[in-house]
C-alpha cells in the first residue's frame, strides 16, 4: 500500500530531523548509548555469573544419612522417594564401604597401613548415603527440609552457605540491574520525547501546510517516528560495538589480575553472549526510540 | 460544487464571526468575495476546508457534507481543494520545485509523476526557469506564483484563495488574478477573498460582500460593493 517513493522521502525527512535538531538529537543518541551500554554490561556480567552459578551448581551436592533402624528396603524407599522429586537430577547410593574407600583414599593417600589397622572394624560404618544433586540452587533449601521429614533419615547435610551466597548474589545482580536499567530507560524515552517535541516545533509551519494540503496523519507522523527509531538504532548499535570489542579485553584482565579464579571460574565466550544480546539491545533500543516519539506525537501532533 | 446552508460560526466569545450564511456557488464559476477586515471572509474559507467547523448549519462540497465528515477522510478531500494566502506558506528551506513537489509526496505520488506534474504546472504559472530558486531569492509576485503552482499541482477541482494579492503591487497582482482567472477557464470553480477594489471592478465576476459575518450582496458581473 505505500509507495516506495514515499518510504523513501519519510526516511529522508527522519534523518533530517535528525540533522536540523543536531544537539538534541546526539543528546538523546549519548543518553541512549549509555542505557543500551549499561544493560549490556549487567547483561554480560549476569549471564557469566550465571553460567559460573550453573557451574558450580552441577558441583553442589545434598548428603543424605539413615537412622540406624533403617534396612536396605527402606533405604531403597527413601531413595525412590527422593527420585520422583522434579528437582532432583542425579541421586546415587553410596554404601558405607564406598565411603569408607573414597575416604581411604582421600586421606591415607599412599599410606596404606595406616588404614589397615581399621581393616574389620569400618569407622563409617554409619555412613551409608544418597547423594543428591538437584538442577537448581534454589531449590535446595525446599529439598533438603523435604528429605528431613523423611522417616529413616538421620541427617542431611549441604554446601549451604557457598549456595545461599551465589544465589543470593544473583538475585541482588538482577534487581539492581532492573532498577539502574529502569531509570536510564525513563532518561532516555524522555529525552527522545524531547528531541521529537523539538523537531515538531521546528516543522510546525510545514506540518500545517501538510495538513491543508491534503496529507494523512499517518504521513504526517512518520518521519517523527521514524526519527526516534533512528535515534534507538543508532544509540544502541554504537554501544553495543563497543561493548563487543572490550569483553575479551575485560575478561583477559579479569583473569590476569586474579590468578586464584582462573581454575575456578570459566567465562563465557563472546559469540555465545551476544547472540542473545545484540538482537535483545538492537529492538530494546528502537522499542525506547518508538516510545518515546509515539508518546511525543500523541501529545502535540492531535490533528 | 459548494453550498452552505443557514452557516453560523463563532468563536469562543463576542457575536459570530459567521452569521446564519446561506450560499450557493456552481461547478466552473468564479467568484469574489469581499469585505471589511474582520468581516468573516477567512472564516469562511476555513470552514470550506474543514478547517474549522460550523457552529450551526451545513456546509456540502462536491457532494460531500463536511459537518459530518470523519476525520480521517478529510485528508482526502482537502486533495480536492487547492489553497493560496496572503503570505504565502513556502517552505523556506526548499526550492520552487521542491515546494511544488512537496504537494505530491504529502499525498503520496509516486516520483515519476513527480516529474512529470511539477515542471508542467510551474510553466503553467511562468516559474519553469527559476525552478532552483530558494524563496527568499523570489519577488513576492513569484512566491505567489509558486504557492498557486503548489496548489495547482494536485489537479483540485476548486481553487481557494484568501487575500492572494494583499502583499502584491498592482502589477503583479492583477497578473496573479489573470493566472486565477485562467485557471479557472480550464475548468476549476475559483473563490477569490479580496479587499483590491480596482481588480474586483474590472474583472466583472459574480460578487459577494460581507459585513459583520453576514452576507449583504451578492451580484453577477458585479463591483466592489462600498460599506
Ligand atoms: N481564532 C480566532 N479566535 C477568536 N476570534 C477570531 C479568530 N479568528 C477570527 N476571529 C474573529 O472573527 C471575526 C472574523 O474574522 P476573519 O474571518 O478573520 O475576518 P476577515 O478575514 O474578513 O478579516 C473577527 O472579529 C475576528 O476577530
Ligand atoms: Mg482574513
Amino acid at each position: 500500500m505505500l509507495r516506495i517513493s514515499t518510504i523513501g522521502y519519510t526516511i529522508k525527512q527522519g534523518f533530517k530531523n535528525i540533522w536540523t535538531n543536531k544537539m538534541f538529537s546526539l543528546a538523546s543518541i549519548a543518553t541512549m548509548g549509555a542505557c543500551i551500554f549499561l544493560f549490556g554490561l549487567i547483561f554480560s556480567v549476569f549471564v557469566n555469573f550465571q553460567y559460573i552459578v550453573r557451574t558450580a551448581e552441577e558441583g553442589v551436592a545434598i548428603t543424605v544419612f539413615f537412622t540406624d533402624d533403617a534396612d536396605q528396603a527402606r533405604i531403597d524407599e527413601i531413595g525412590n522417594e527422593i527420585r520422583g522429586r522434579s528437582e532432583v537430577t542425579q541421586c546415587n547410593f553410596v554404601s558405607a564401604e564406598d565411603a569408607w574407600n573414597s575416604f581411604k583414599e582421600d586421606y591415607f593417600e599412599g599410606d596404606a597401613s595406616v588404614a589397615e589397622g581399621f581393616q574389620n572394624d569400618n569407622p563409617l560404618a554409619n555412613s551409608a548415603n544418597y547423594e543428591v544433586f538437584v538442577d537448581k540452587v534454589e531449590s535446595q533449601g525446599e529439598l533438603v527440609s523435604y528429605i528431613e521429614s523423611l522417616e529413616g533419615v538421620r541427617k542431611v547435610n549441604q554446601s549451604e552457605a557457598a549456595t545461599k551466597t551465589l544465589s543470593t548474589v544473583n538475585r541482588l545482580i538482577a534487581y539492581v540491574s532492573v532498577v539502574i536499567i529502569g531509570i536510564l530507560l525513563i532518561v532516555a524515552v524522555f529525552l527522545i520525547s524531547n528531541t521529537v517535541s523539538m523537531g515538531i516545533a521546528i516543522r510546525k509551519e510545514e506540518i500545517g501546510i501538510m495538513k491543508l494540503i491534503g496529507a494523512t496523519d499517518f504521513f504526517v507522523r512518520s518521519p517523527f517516528l521514524i526519527e526516534g527509531v533512528i535515534i534507538g538504532l543508532i544509540g544502541s548499535a554504537i554501544p553495543l560495538g563497543a561493548l563487543y570489542f572490550m569483553y575479551n579485553k575485560v575478561i583477559q584482565y579479569v583473569l590476569e589480575k586474579f590468578h586464584m579464579l582462573n581454575s575456578l571460574i570459566q567465562f563465557l565466550p563472546v559469540k555465545q553472549v551476544f547472540e542473545s544480546l545484540l538482537p535483545i539491545g538492537l529492538v530494546l533500543g528502537m522499542g525506547i526510540g518508538l516510545v518515546g516519539s509515539v508518546i511525543t506525537i500523541h501529545k502535540h501532533l492531535r490533528v | 460544487m459548494i453550498t452552505l446552508e443557514n452557516v453560523s460560526k463563532s468563536y469562543a466569545k463576542g457575536q459570530p464571526a459567521v452569521n446564519d450564511v446561506t450560499l450557493h456557488v456552481d461547478k466552473g464559476e468564479f467568484v469574489f468575495i469581499v469585505g471589511d477586515s474582520g468581516s468573516g471572509k477567512s472564516t469562511m474559507i476555513k470552514l470550506l476546508l474543514k478547517e474549522l467547523d460550523p457552529t450551526s448549519g451545513t456546509i456540502t462540497v462536491n457532494g460531500q457534507v463536511l459537518n459530518k465528515m470523519r476525520h480521517r477522510k478529510i485528508a482526502k478531500y482537502r486533495r480536492g481543494v487547492g489553497v493560496v494566502f496572503q503570505d504565502f506558506r513556502l517552505l523556506k528551506d526548499r526550492n520552487v520545485y521542491e515546494n511544488v513537489a512537496f504537494a505530491q509526496r504529502v499525498i503520496e505520488r509516486p516520483n515519476r509523476v513527480i516529474k512529470k506534474r511539477v515542471p508542467e504546472v510551474l510553466t503553467l504559472v511562468g516559474l519553469a526557469e527559476k525552478y532552483k530558486s530558494k524563496p527568499n531569492q523570489l519577488s513576492g509576485g513569484e512566491q505567489q506564483r509558486v504557492a498557486l503552482a503548489r496548489a495547482l499541482v494536485n489537479r483540485p477541482a476548486i481553487l481557494l484563495a484568501d487575500e492572494p494579492t494583499g502583499n502584491l503591487d498592482p502589477k503583479n497582482s492583477f497578473e496573479i488574478m489573470r493566472l486565477l482567472e485562467e485557471i479557472n477557464e480550464r475548468g476549476t470553480t475559483v473563490l477569490v477573498v479580496t479587499h483590491n477594489r480596482e481588480i474586483v471592478n474590472s474583472f466583472r465576476k459574480r460578487v459577494i460582500s460581507m459585513k459583520k459575518g453576514v452576507i449583504v450582496s451578492d451580484e453577477q458581473e458585479g463591483g466592489y460593493v462600498e460599506n
